[in-house]
């Protein structure tokens, strides 16, 4: 169970976050929405400890995420797997070095400088990138691989550090409507296959609908919204949006039924 | 087709004809009296940028006591010098060009060879010692990685440090401490590269893209961790080629250590431009000159085989 207790971040006078409480079941599948700027990255980054709360807490099974220091800190962030828009690779080393940097936590200092990867983690990492169709370029450079690509690779890289909590931010927005599908049927098959649960940032109102079993919406740093899909009516939508609730909403009804439309950007 | 009426559109208009159309004059002139007015204020500034050189410039020879005039009078004895390097002044062929007798010019060939040998290997030395220290230090000198500005504080003064005193100085007071030799060459080369480099490491690193980074530390990788995963593997082949550019330099300063004592070639430079034995002063010259060429073509290469590798990726 994570708990979020009235969690703040400001940025100079501005409030990104504000006092936002929320507690997530495991095995849940919760998207995140909102317009830009309304605090998702934030919230999520805080949770994954990139980003220091300016007030409030963090909980996971009555333990106080906010005050870890050093490796308990760090083996946190192991529990909870990150996944970036821009998938934040490292370019020049080849997929499987990046899909075993998650299991870098787990491994010691030593054999790492000198990437000595046990033959468990080299096995579990190629199974990783079997599992989602590109065991065959592990040996590639991360760079030269497709947008869609990479962020397999990065799920990979997730999914190694053996998680209890998934992160996503906007896993979707830099991918083309194929890719988008693609990715995001990986999430749900991780969601549903291993019982991870999955907080996941999306700007297309129709795709948060027909992935996710529980909506959180924020606006101006606050949430607003916190339901199951079928509760996000036109009017909640557009408190959400502001005025671009129409365009977002518009085609929502077939786009839930066909399981994927390109996503329209609220930005 | 209208030419003149909406100037604006016309300009650029999809469907133009072959000559330009030009704005009408009421238009055009402000435009270039504009333009004429920058222009006469840029003059002024260049006009007046030079009358404050000349001013500079004489103001300084004469707090320096630089007697121009003597200067001219004098310029003939430095050319003189030079014809000197190449006439033999003693032996059978006094007053001949010393290419007559090639090996009696280079009669100290062979000691020359190996003392070039000292001073590459001086060089190398430094650079690598130097390399090694700036490595270490520069990732916790970066804006982007350190977060303890106490730390980073430290780190960049040092580098400042470092790289402010000329190794020569450090050469000269190595050898007080530990006797002449090449050890304190090496030992001065070493801290004047870490600074020089350590410098230009820093740089790098803090240009990376932080993106790799984050993912890293998302992961919960420990700092070590992700500069060995997330940020050498960005700045590796700029580092290995300032390396390279900081060896060249290395080896022009290598050369000159003898001159403290510090081993290398300048040892025998400096005694035979004391001792006025010319044909040895060009002898030995030349062989730096050939030595500092060489490393300089050869290092270029592999810079650029670098270069070139990057951009294949
Ligand atoms: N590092 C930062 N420094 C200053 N302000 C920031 C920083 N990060 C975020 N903000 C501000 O905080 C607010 C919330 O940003 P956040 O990135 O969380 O929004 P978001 O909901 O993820 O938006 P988007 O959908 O565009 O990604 C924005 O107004 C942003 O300008
Ligand atoms: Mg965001």
């Amino acid at each position: 169970m994570l708990v979020i207790e009235s969690l703040s971040r400001r940025f100079g006078e501005k409030k990104a976050v504000n006092d936002v409480s929320l507690s997530v079941a495991p095995g849940g599948f919760v998207g995140v929405i909102g317009r830009s700027g309304a605090g998702k990255s934030t919230l999520l980054r805080m949770i994954n400890r990139l980003q220091e709360p300016s007030g409030g807490r963090i909980l996971y099974e009555g333990r106080d995420i906010t005050a870890l220091r050093g490796q308990a800190l760090r083996d946190w962030r192991a529990d909870c797997a990150m996944i970036f828009q821009q998938f934040n690779l490292v370019g020049r080393l080849d997929v499987l070095t990046n899909v075993l940097m998650g299991r870098l936590n787990k491994t010691s200092a030593a054999q790492s400088l000198l990437r000595l990867w046990s033959p468990e983690d080299r096995a579990m990492a190629l199974s990783a990138l079997e599992q989602f169709d590109i065991g065959n370029l592990a040996a590639q450079r991360a760079e030269s691989l497709s947008g869609g690509q990479q962020q397999r690779v990065a799920i990979c890289r997730a999914l190694v550090q053996e998680p209890k909590l998934i992160l996503a931010d906007e896993p979707i927005a830099s991918l083309d409507p194929r890719n988008t599908k693609i990715v995001m049927d990986a999430l749900r098959r991780i969601n549903r296959h291993f019982g991870i649960t999955v907080l996941c940032n999306l700007h297309s109102l129709d795709l948060a609908r027909s992935y996710c079993d529980r909506l959180v919406g924020m606006a101006a740093g606050r949430v607003v919204f916190d339901d199951v899909p079928e509760k996000l009516t036109e009017h909640v939508a557009r408190e959400l949006y502001g005025l671009e609730a129409g365009e977002v909403m518009e085609s929502g009804d077939h786009a839930v039924s066909a399981g994927l439309k390109p996503a329209p950007v609220a930005a | 087709m209208t030419a003149r009426h909406p100037a604006g559109r016309q300009l650029f208009g999809y469907g133009m004809s072959s000559s330009l159309p030009t704005l009408p004059d009421a238009q055009l002139a402000p435009l270039l009296e504009a333009y004429k007015c920058a222009r006469a204020a840029k003059l002024r500034q260049t006009a007046l940028f030079f009358v404050a050189l000349t001013l500079a410039v004489i103001v300084s020879a004469k707090v320096a006591e630089i007697d121009l005039f003597k200067l001219g009078a004098n310029i003939g004895s430095f050319f003189n010098y030079f014809s000197r390097l190449f006439v033999f002044d003693s032996g059978d062929l006094q007053g001949r060009s010393v290419l007559l007798d090639i090996g009696e010019w280079y009669w100290g060939f062979r000691k020359w060879l190996r003392l070039l040998g000292d001073t590459l290997l001086i060089a190398y030395v430094g650079t690598f010692i130097g390399a090694l220290g700036a490595f270490l230090i520069c990732f916790s000198g970066a804006r982007n990685l350190s977060p303890n500005p106490w730390v980073r504080g430290v780190a960049k003064r040092a580098l400042e440090f470092f790289r402010t005193v000329p190794e020569i100085v450090f050469a000269l007071i190595f050898v007080i401490a530990f006797g002449l030799g090449p050890i304190p060459g090496v030992l001065a080369l070493s801290l004047h590269t870490f600074g020089a480099l350590g410098k230009q490491f820093l740089e790098v690193v803090e240009n990376i893209d932080m993106r790799p980074v984050e993912g890293a530390t998302a992961c919960g990788a420990s700092w070590v961790d992700s500069i060995r995963f997330a940020v050498v593997p960005q700045v590796l082949s700029n580092f290995v080629s300032y390396t390279l550019l900081r060896f060249e330099i290395n080896v022009r300063g290598a050369s000159v250590m003898g001159f403290v004592g510090a081993g290398g070639i300048g040892q025998d430079l400096i005694e035979a431009i004391r001792k006025f034995y010319y044909t040895d002063v060009s002898a030995i010259l030349l062989m730096i000159i050939a030595t500092v060429m060489i490393v300089d073509i050869a290092t270029a290469h592999v810079r650029h085989r670098l270069i070139g590798l990057e951009e294949a990726r």
